[in-house]
């Protein structure tokens, strides 16, 4: 006697398939009337390690976060595993979110909880564990990002910005997560540890093939822990008919791209900007010595 | 020439409309904005009342909240509730004393500590020591990220950061008033009997006389409306805080301010409501005089 097959969508077959773990079908996010993200599609493979770069304002954070539900899209869809986050219950989006690992651009510790509590806070919240177990978990933690027991007892306020985004980094992967998502992870730090967090990115990817979107403006992350680097163009620069995700490919390829923008943006000149900045000062000056005369 | 005259006065009509049209627009963009406004702060109180009948914070969430609420609350709450009671026997004793009342002073005090000014007072002190602060770290919270970062861990905000709040505070809110009523009752007795050398009997006997079981429920009844409004709109105003240190202070400013004109506004209504439940039940009612 057989029973019927079970409808279990393994890794297996989803590498067989070539399906996409994550998957971004013409996302529209708006803020009161002002769009910030237009008509985006991303595929993400299963391991991949994917760099979005693009000027502040241009809508990667937001894009971040609409990828895990904390932002919803006004249309398009979000499909993770093959399945539309919007189509969830509250309940489901909870548990699939324990499938990801998000490291806020500024950490985002909880303020009154010490830095075990804070670790161990996503083990308490989905899983049974012993007091021992879950403080052995985060001492484990810990080490992987290069921090001492001592400072379990802390509290946030008490660490270096570097320590804390390494706590940080330790929360969102105590759960051993498929997904990482890290939001500007070496904006702010020294060279040294800003190079300490994208070995430890790297190392995350490595031994657990966890996949990875980073939001960068940093090129040397990009080109560092990336295999693939999307850039996105800020809306209000763009036409209406104009796609917003402007470059997507190797990180190689950023040096080869025609793309006068995107060549710009990773050689970190000012361009047009500064002739921009100069009209829009002469166009105020003006404005104010009309007013001056009417008045 | 016709055509001339009709585009003149065409444009006269569109220089007399524009101000009447910007005038509907601006009171309709507060219309709107005052019903999503409602809107959301229903839907939000909802989701806490959810939250409050399927899965109950853990006791580690609680406490904490309850030890801001009600062990550090109680000291300002009692030495208000005691200020108030030797107020008020400052105040009316001499009205009394000039037709010869003053052993009634018990009753009038007592009456107005437990019914009105005990509850009143206490919400209004935990609406700013308490409601500002909630406002104010709630508000920091989802500046900083944190509150994404709770609901990006699988963890429900508004499980985890409201419903302990609200809990503490609609527990912890009756507590208070009867503190508040106590330390203000013991209050003006003092005053009344050692300062002002009122008859101790008399005194006692008619606060025994005119102030019953009711009057008690009344103030402490009325307390739970209030402790609710307090924390639900002080955890609303955190939630939705505008970013940047002037956004949590107005944040904390808006929690105190909204959360008192509520406390006002159901104090009146829950008074006349309880009154005509008392009137209801005892016909004759109890007259001072």
């Amino acid at each position: 006697m057989t029973s019927a097959p079970e409808m279990i969508d393994t890794l297996d077959d989803r590498q067989r398939d070539g399906r996409p773990l994550l998957e971004l079908r013409d996302l529209h996010v708006r803020f009161g009337t002002q769009d910030v993200l237009r008509g985006i599609n991303l595929r993400v493979q299963q391991g991949e390690s994917i760099a979005i770069i693009g000027e502040s304002g241009c809508g990667k954070t937001v894009l971040l976060k609409t990828i895990i539900g904390l932002i919803k899209p006004l249309w398009g869809q979000v499909f993770f595993d093959g399945r539309d986050l919007a189509l969830l219950t509250n309940h489901e989006l909870a548990d699939l979110r324990t499938r990801f690992g998000f490291v806020f651009q500024n950490a985002a510790l909880f303020d009154s909880m010490t830095i075990c509590q804070n670790v161990a806070f996503p083990i308490r919240q989905h899983r049974q564990l012993s007091d021992g177990e879950v403080e052995r978990a985060v001492l484990a933690r810990l080490a992987e990002v290069g921090l001492p027991d001592s400072v379990v007892t802390q509290k946030p306020a008490e660490l270096s910005g570097g320590m804390r985004k390494r706590v940080g980094l330790a929360r969102a992967s105590v759960l051993q997560p498929e997904v990482m998502l890290y939001d500007e992870p070496t904006t702010g730090l020294d060279p040294i540890v800003a190079d300490v967090i994208n070995e430890l990115m790297m190392r995350a990817r490595h031994r657990y093939s966890v996949t990875s979107v980073i939001v960068t403006h940093d090129m040397r992350t990009a080109r560092k822990v990336a295999d693939r680097v999307i850039m996105v163009y800020p809306l209000t620069r763009l036409e209406p008919n104009e796609k917003q995700i402007i470059f997507d490919g190797p990180p190689s390829a950023l040096d080869r791209t025609e793309d006068r923008r995107v060549r710009q943006f990773v050689r970190g000149e000012a361009g047009e900007r500064l002739m921009e900045m100069r009209a829009a000062a002469r166009v105020a000056a003006a404005a104010r010595a009309v007013n001056g005369v009417e008045s | 020439m016709s055509t001339e005259h009709g585009t003149t006065g065409a444009s006269r009509s569109a220089r007399w409309l524009r101000p009447l049209v910007q005038w509907i627009n601006d009171w309709g963009g507060v219309v709107v904005d005052g019903i999503m406004a409602v809107g959301d702060f229903a839907l939000f109180t909802w989701q806490a009342f959810g939250w409050l009948v399927t899965r109950l914070p853990r006791r580690e969430t609680m406490l904490p909240n309850f030890y801001q609420v009600g062990v550090l609350s109680l000291p300002v709450v009692a030495l208000t509730g005691t200020f108030i009671g030797m107020v008020l026997a400052v105040q009316s004793h001499f009205q009394f004393s000039q037709i010869g009342l003053e052993t009634r002073l018990g009753a009038v005090i007592n009456m107005s500590l437990v019914r009105e000014l005990g509850p009143v007072l206490a919400a209004t002190m935990l609406a700013g020591r308490v409601g500002g602060a909630m406002a104010a770290e709630l508000g920091t919270m989802r500046v900083t990220e944190q509150i994404d970062a709770l609901e990006s861990m699988g963890a429900a905000p508004i499980h985890y950061l409201v419903v302990p709040r609200f809990l503490a505070c609609i527990f912890l809110i009756t507590t208070l008033t009867i503190m508040a009523d106590f330390m203000g009752v013991v209050g003006a007795y003092f005053y009344s009997v050692f300062i002002l050398g009122i008859d101790q009997h008399f005194y006692l006997y008619n606060s025994r006389a005119f102030v019953g079981g009711f009057d008690l429920f009344v103030g402490v009844f009325k307390s739970l409306f209030f402790g609710a409004a307090i924390a639900m709109i002080s955890c609303h105003r955190g939630f939705h805080c505008t970013p940047g240190a002037e956004g949590v202070g107005r944040a904390a400013t808006a929690a105190f301010v909204v959360s008192f004109v509520m406390i006002l506004v159901l104090d009146l209504f829950l008074g006349i409501l309880l009154d005509s439940v008392y009137f209801a039940l005892w016909p004759g009612g109890t007259k001072l005089f």
